[in-house]
């Protein structure tokens, strides 16, 4: 029974957590925009405009849920809860601590160590890109089914070496689980062992979340808003946090696999855990902020000209290096 | 392509060093130019008659017709203005008017100018009809913002 209460609590927790912190991106994504644009960003609403995420969910909650006439609703309601409960569910295999004794009970903070953990995210993250395609197309109009199309292209350029890019670390730390991974990187990060097999990652980790210069689903300056044009209400908010809530779940891996994790001197790993993962939401922002989009063939032949063959290469070399001085 | 990306970070990165352009309104309030229209202000003269001589001009150069000015006879013992006649009804409409300026070119007497002001909010259109006790402001001397635009030639340029 004890258990059973420590993992709910564990999953309020990081859930709420999650979210939250999802919610503030949005605050903070504004303010990084701002920042670059030499404007200052929403700075009104409580200190620093801290409040404005709760201002704009309460506006958004309040705002009238509009459906297309010949839209499909189960699928058109359905579609963003596809893309939000992945992008939350993939959170539980990342570890955001060391083991901890709480009541003279040891508790790892992560919510289930799967032995299988990166697969575990990746056949969530695939399924994330579901809910925009049935958003899109249950739309039943023209610019959501082309930014559905979109991703689900765009998903098929990406995936394989966005799996590729971590098998490195994989081969490396040999375990698939996260909480191995971290323990793997008490010495070293593996960013210095794997720096290729992170930029990939990296570049993957940006078309995974739909985020500019890979948002070609949403693409506002072409298709209105992509595969959620005709969303509004707390659907269209619905689909607004899965982004960040991918965001910021796909940080939180990257951490894990080249940066240590929770690891880290002085301060309490879970500090240090959002302090890496806010540095990747930064880079976020400060990339969206910095490139134009891709064109849409540029996505497809950088995906399968580029990124696959140097992740297959990056992959080929690791193990190579490990067969050769039999690490 | 990896040069170009590295290279346009740095500059969204330097510019977010630089200091903001933005002007916290509410708090700070920019000096209006020299020359901007603002809300129209009618002008006394310094001995404290009104200037407008209520001859219409105004209103009749006006492109929207937001001003409209009724006119009496002066009493030749207590005077309003300086001429035969004065504006017994001067009123503008604020949301109708466009700011050119006209108004303040037509006039002969220097009655009607534009100031600097262009706060002036209400919660119902009626109290935007803007009628002469809440357009007269005083003489020239009295309006400092005022000065640094009109010389007195410049206002009685037909006079």
């Amino acid at each position: 029974m004890p258990e059973l209460v420590i993992i709910l609590v564990k999953i309020l927790v990081a859930f709420g957590a999650l979210i939250l912190i999802a919610a503030y991106m949005t605050w903070m994504e504004r303010r990084v925009f701002a920042l670059v644009q030499v404007r200052y960003g929403p700075n009104r609403v409580g200190l620093a405009g801290l409040l404005q995420p709760i201002a704009d969910g309460i506006k958004l909650m309040f705002k009238e849920t509009i459906i297309p006439d010949r839209a499909d609703k189960f699928l058109f309601y359905f579609a963003p809860a596809i893309t939000l409960i992945p992008a939350l569910a993939a959170f539980a295999v990342v570890p955001f601590g060391d083991t901890v004794t709480i009541f003279g009970k040891k508790v790892d903070l992560l919510i289930a160590d799967v032995n299988v953990g990166i697969l575990y995210i990746f056949a969530l993250s695939g399924m994330g890109v579901y809910g925009v395609v049935l958003g899109a197309w249950a739309s039943n109009s023209k610019y959501p089914l082309l930014g559905g199309l979109r991703s689900s292209a765009q998903l098929i350029s990406y995936e394989l070496s966005l799996g590729l890019s971590l098998l490195g670390v994989v081969m490396i730390s040999g375990t698939l689980s996260l909480k191995g991974i971290v323990a793997g990187q008490a010495n070293l990060p593996y960013i210095f062992l794997q720096p290729v097999g992170f930029l990939l990652f990296l570049v993957c980790m940006i078309a995974e979340t739909n985020r500019a210069p890979f948002d070609l689903p949403e693409a506002e300056s072409e298709l209105t808003g992509g595969f959620h044009t005709e969303y509004s209400s707390m659907n269209f908010a619905t689909y607004f946090l899965a982004e960040y809530c991918n965001m910021v779940t796909f940080s939180a891996v990257a951490a894990t696999f080249f940066l240590g994790g929770w690891r880290g001197p002085i301060l309490p790993p879970v500090v240090w855990f959002l302090l890496k993962i806010l540095a990747f939401m930064f880079f976020f922002m400060w990339l969206r902020a910095t490139t134009p989009r891709l064109r849409y063939d540029q996505l497809m032949a950088f995906g399968w000209k580029v990124l696959l063959p140097l992740s297959i290469l990056n992959v080929i070399a690791t193990a190579v290096i490990i067969v050769m001085f039999d690490l | 392509m990896l040069s170009e990306v590295i290279q346009g970070m740095w500059v969204t990165i330097k510019h977010s060093l630089r200091s903001r352009e933005t002007v916290q309104y509410p708090e700070v309030k920019e000096e209006m130019p020299v020359g901007y229209r603002g809300l129209h202000k009618l002008l006394l003269w310094e001995d404290g008659l009104e200037r407008c001589v209520g001859c219409k001009l105004c209103s009749a150069a006006c492109p929207v017709d937001c001003i409209y000015v009724e006119s009496a006879e002066n009493d030749p013992g207590n005077p309003t203005s300086k001429g035969e006649r004065y504006a017994s009804i001067y009123e503008i409409n604020e949301l109708r008017c466009i700011f050119c300026g006209y108004c303040e070119e037509a006039c002969p007497v220097g009655a009607v100018v534009l100031g600097n002001q262009y706060e002036f909010c209400e919660d119902d259109r009626d109290k935007f009809i803007y009628e002469k006790g809440d357009l007269l402001v005083g003489s020239m001397e009295e309006v400092p913002e005022l000065k640094a635009r009109y010389s007195e030639q410049k206002l009685l340029k037909y006079v």
